[in-house]
């Protein structure tokens, strides 16, 4: 018994330490950006001993970083609406019907989410100067969709595959269309899988950079953009990018808030 | 029991028309400017193979492609293991698990970029507490001037960002596995190593797959944390596939190599994950353990 117990504490004492681990590098950045360029430079001490936010002030008042945060939202959000209204019709397809080719199209559509981004720059490039769309976020939300779509298909797939199919015969016993039944029955039972692919369409879209920063030039900067001219320009302002570091890890953590007992699950469901 | 039905086309057909036109064309480019030669204003010659040739010949591709695979493979030794680990010490059901979960999801949801300045401002010779620490033990650490520092760096980091989704999905198999399962495997006096071997590995197989490749194809993509940590060096230490592709189409603006070297490595990515995907997908079905899809 005493064994027992020495071994628990053994393990809960590893897995602390793999928190202060995970948090670390988290919270040095957090404090970094309550602190003045100079103390950033000459102390090393976590707590800051000049409390600022000033950081926070350059960032907020300046229309620029304004802008590109609302580049960086229209194209996430653009990313996300297209994903979920293509992926969803086709996780249907993949989960209720069986049809020639199906595997391999599946197969054919996660090929797409492995392929390096670096790939697919130079083409880029060229399509969206092509069709007049580069230097908008319409170009790079496109983009983007090539790698959600599969993985969004993925998710919905493994989420709609456990409802059982005696639901949608019933609805339509009781007269529903399809569209009716799709909208009114189905929709709502898969909600936490619709929940975990937009999570996970606005994820890879707002974690992107090297395609926004390519399919983009100087009349739409996304926020990343912004973020490393920053770097450069400004002679490496370290607090007001730690700042920014901090600004943009919110949205993500609101997120996870709310979809964290389905994340797991959206996977663990999928397909393969 | 699925329907057998081609009209389920019409369904995929949206999905497939917004991709199309995104994989489709540009991978067709791509092929295109892998055979031929651009110069100047003048008209493209066609060169055959010849880009592929010189890319695979190249020291600088060889180099990265080395360092890339040795990456790429070391970092799944650590992550999968590590992330079941974590996953079976995880409380399983109060306020911490919830807790714990939430903290896991953090480093997924940060941009790449910002990972890569977390990393850099936290390891910074002047800004860091990295140094600081390592400098109480009389070592001194230097990310950016230290070959073995930095390639450990950026390890770590690596680490630290992506063990996290190993655990999710870990974490979200083991709840699966049904209580009667190990009280059996008690009954049987099985050792704690012998059940997780026999009863709780087995069980997880499908969703190590899935974290198994997401892991391997990131992994060897892995570019914008690393750019921003160390800027691929020192000398290239840190420089991997895509730093050297984008060097080359972006910055150099090298067409033909780099639309080659951009097939080369989609065509690794897709036959190493093919393997996977067949050996993780058959190991283990012949079991009685196997699990009824």
């Amino acid at each position: 018994m005493e064994n027992l117990d020495r071994r628990k504490l053994i393990v809960r004492g590893l897995l602390i330490l793999y928190f202060i681990f995970l948090f670390a590098p988290i919270i040095w950045m957090l404090s970094m950006s309550f602190k003045t360029n100079s103390e950033i430079l000459s102390s090393k001490l976590l707590i800051p001993q000049n409390f600022t936010t000033a950081n926070y002030a350059e960032i907020i008042e300046d229309p620029q970083w304004r802008e590109s945060f609302a580049v960086t939202l229209t194209y996430v959000i653009t990313n996300m609406i297209v994903t979920l209204a293509v992926a969803l019709p086709a996780a249907y397809a993949f989960s209720r019907y069986s049809f020639r080719g199906d595997n391999h199209l599946f197969f054919w559509m996660l090929t797409n989410r492995m392929a390096p981004a670096a790939v697919f720059l130079l083409p880029y490039f060229e399509l969206y100067s092509a069709i007049g769309l580069f230097d908008t976020p319409w170009a790079v939300s496109l983009a983007h969709t090539l790698f959600s779509i599969p993985l969004a298909v993925w998710i919905l797939e493994g989420f709609m595959s456990g409802i059982p199919k005696a639901i949608d015969e019933t609805a339509y016993i009781d007269g529903y269309s399809f569209p009716g039944f799709f909208a009114k029955i189905f929709l709502p039972l898969i909600g936490p899988g619709i929940g975990v692919a937009a999570f996970f369409s606005f994820l890879f879209s707002w974690v992107e950079l090297l395609m926004a920063r390519t399919l983009t030039g100087t009349v739409s900067k996304p926020i990343a953009v912004q973020l490393s001219r920053s770097l450069g320009a400004e002679g490496w302002d370290w607090g007001v990018i730690a700042a920014s570091g901090v600004l943009m890890i919110i949205p993500g953590a609101i997120l996870i808030y709310f979809v964290r007992n389905y994340l797991a699950k959206g996977f663990a469901l999928g397909r393969v | 029991m699925k329907i057998r039905d081609n009209k389920a086309w019409f369904f995929v057909l949206p999905a497939l028309i917004v991709m199309a036109v995104n994989a489709f064309i540009p991978f067709i480019t791509v092929i295109n400017f892998s055979i031929i030669d651009v110069f100047m204003n003048l008209p493209a010659v066609s060169v055959g193979m010849e880009n592929f040739y010189t890319v695979i010949n190249d020291d600088l591709f060889r180099g990265a492609f080395v360092r890339q695979v040795g990456f790429s493979l070391l970092i799944l030794l650590i992550q999968v293991p590590l992330g079941i680990a974590i996953a079976l010490a995880l409380p399983k059901k109060s306020i911490w698990a919830t807790l714990s979960l939430i903290g896991l999801g953090l480093p997924l949801l940060i941009p790449f970029n910002i990972v890569g300045i977390i990393w850099r401002v936290f390891t910074r010779a002047d800004l860091g507490a990295v140094p600081a620490l390592f400098s109480v033990f009389g070592y001194q650490y230097d990310v950016a001037q230290n070959a073995v520092d930095a390639y450990w760096t950026v390890v770590v980091m690596d680490v630290w960002h992506w063990t996290p989704l190993i655990v999710l999905l870990a974490y979200a198999g083991l709840s699966a596995i049904p209580d009667a399962y190990y009280q059996a495997a008690e009954i049987d006096g099985a050792s704690r190593w012998r059940t997780f071997l026999f009863v709780t590995l087995p069980r997880l197989r499908s969703v190590l797959t899935i974290g198994i490749l997401l892991r391997f194809m990131d992994s060897f993509r892995i570019y914008t944390e690393v750019f921003l940590l160390t800027g691929g060096g020192p000398g290239s230490t840190t420089t991997f596939l895509s730093d050297v592709l984008v060097r080359k189409a972006v910055i150099s603006f090298d067409i033909g190599y780099s639309a080659a070297l951009s097939l080369i490595y989609f065509f690794v990515i897709l036959v190493v994950s093919y393997v996977f995907f067949l050996v993780l997908t058959s190991v283990g079905t012949n079991d009685d353990e196997a699990v009824p899809e």
